[in-house]
């Protein structure tokens, strides 16, 4: 199945934006399975490097993951203080402490003005966002998370160990 | 209405898929359709997995006479004695106006769905 809508400039970008291979994420800051491949997709930008471009979409489970909603509207409120990405990283890195203080503790730790990153915490537009993307997501074909996108369709294999690596490596070497 | 046949409580895939169309009962209710998961479990069985998960939707048991229900739906396994991965969605009338076989181990996801709501609802409105 195929990405809609495709990759805009209203999409979380990481790495060479004209790289050969863009890798769309949909993922849930709460999900076990999310936390297991945030090393594996570390590492394989590492390994492909200027080839890759990442892009993460939010499809919290919020039923599941009671925290995950709110934990994707504090990465959306760290990408209004150009924080995304390092608000990503430090979600994943303590995926077992989401809850609002620690939130706002991450905040701190990434030096973001805090009374800005409440207001955004709180702002139920940033949460719609979240929303419509778990809801693009779902017509794009995701069904658990993390799904992944590879040039726009969706990867079926697995991503486990080295398989991801290894087949964009195969693909596009 | 939208049915939703599935081989077992607990595992992998059937977890996921439930877990998604959870998440997706707001959206279904904006077309005033309703969600049921059908598999041969028990009854206790369905309880403890709906809790365990914190689903907002029925789980119907199948189990006696043992899928009973999924054969009329021609959604039953004979080999392994379970539910195939089997989505229906009838409209107010009864009448089925889509259907979809997963093969083995695949999650349909919920697209399908919404465009089958989406379709029975422009044809009523038209």
């Amino acid at each position: 199945m195929a990405l809609r809508p495709p990759i805009s400039d209203t999409d979380h970008i990481q790495g060479n934006p004209d790289a050969i291979i863009e890798l769309v994420e949909y993922g849930d800051y709460q999900c076990p399975h999310c936390g297991r491949a945030y090393p594996i997709i570390k590492n394989i930008q590492k390994e492909l490097g200027d080839k890759l471009k990442l892009v993460f979409r939010d499809f919290p489970l919020e039923k599941a993951h009671p925290q995950a909603l709110m934990a994707a509207v504090a990465s959306e409120a760290a990408d209004n203080q150009g924080k995304f990405w390092d608000m990503h990283d430090m979600l994943f890195e303590n995926q077992r402490r989401l809850n609002r203080s620690a939130l706002v503790e991450y905040a701190t730790t990434l030096s973001l003005d805090i009374v800005r990153f409440e207001q955004d915490l709180a702002d139920e537009t940033i949460a719609q966002k979240v929303k419509d993307e778990f809801y693009s997501g779902m017509r794009s074909g995701v069904n658990a998370t993390p799904t992944f996108f590879i040039n726009g369709e969706k990867y079926e294999g697995s991503w486990e160990g080295d398989d991801l690596l290894v087949y964009l490596l195969d693909r596009f070497a | 209405m939208i049915l939703a046949f599935y081989p077992a409580d607990w595992s992998p895939v059937c977890g996921d898929q439930m877990a998604l169309y959870n998440e997706m009962l707001q959206y279904f209710r904006k077309f005033n359709a309703q969600l049921v998961g059908i598999s041969v479990d028990g009854k206790w069985c369905h309880m403890s997995f709906s809790k365990d998960r914190g689903f907002h939707f029925p789980l119907l048991a199948d189990f006696e006479p043992k899928g009973a229900v999924s054969k009329m739906y021609e959604s039953y396994d004979e080999a392994v004695g379970e539910s195939r991965r089997a989505l229906y969605v009838l409209d107010e009338d009864g009448i089925i106006r889509w259907n979809h076989l997963s093969p083995v181990g695949i999650n349909p996801g919920a697209d399908g769905i919404m465009d089958a709501l989406e379709e029975i609802d422009q044809r009523k409105n038209s």
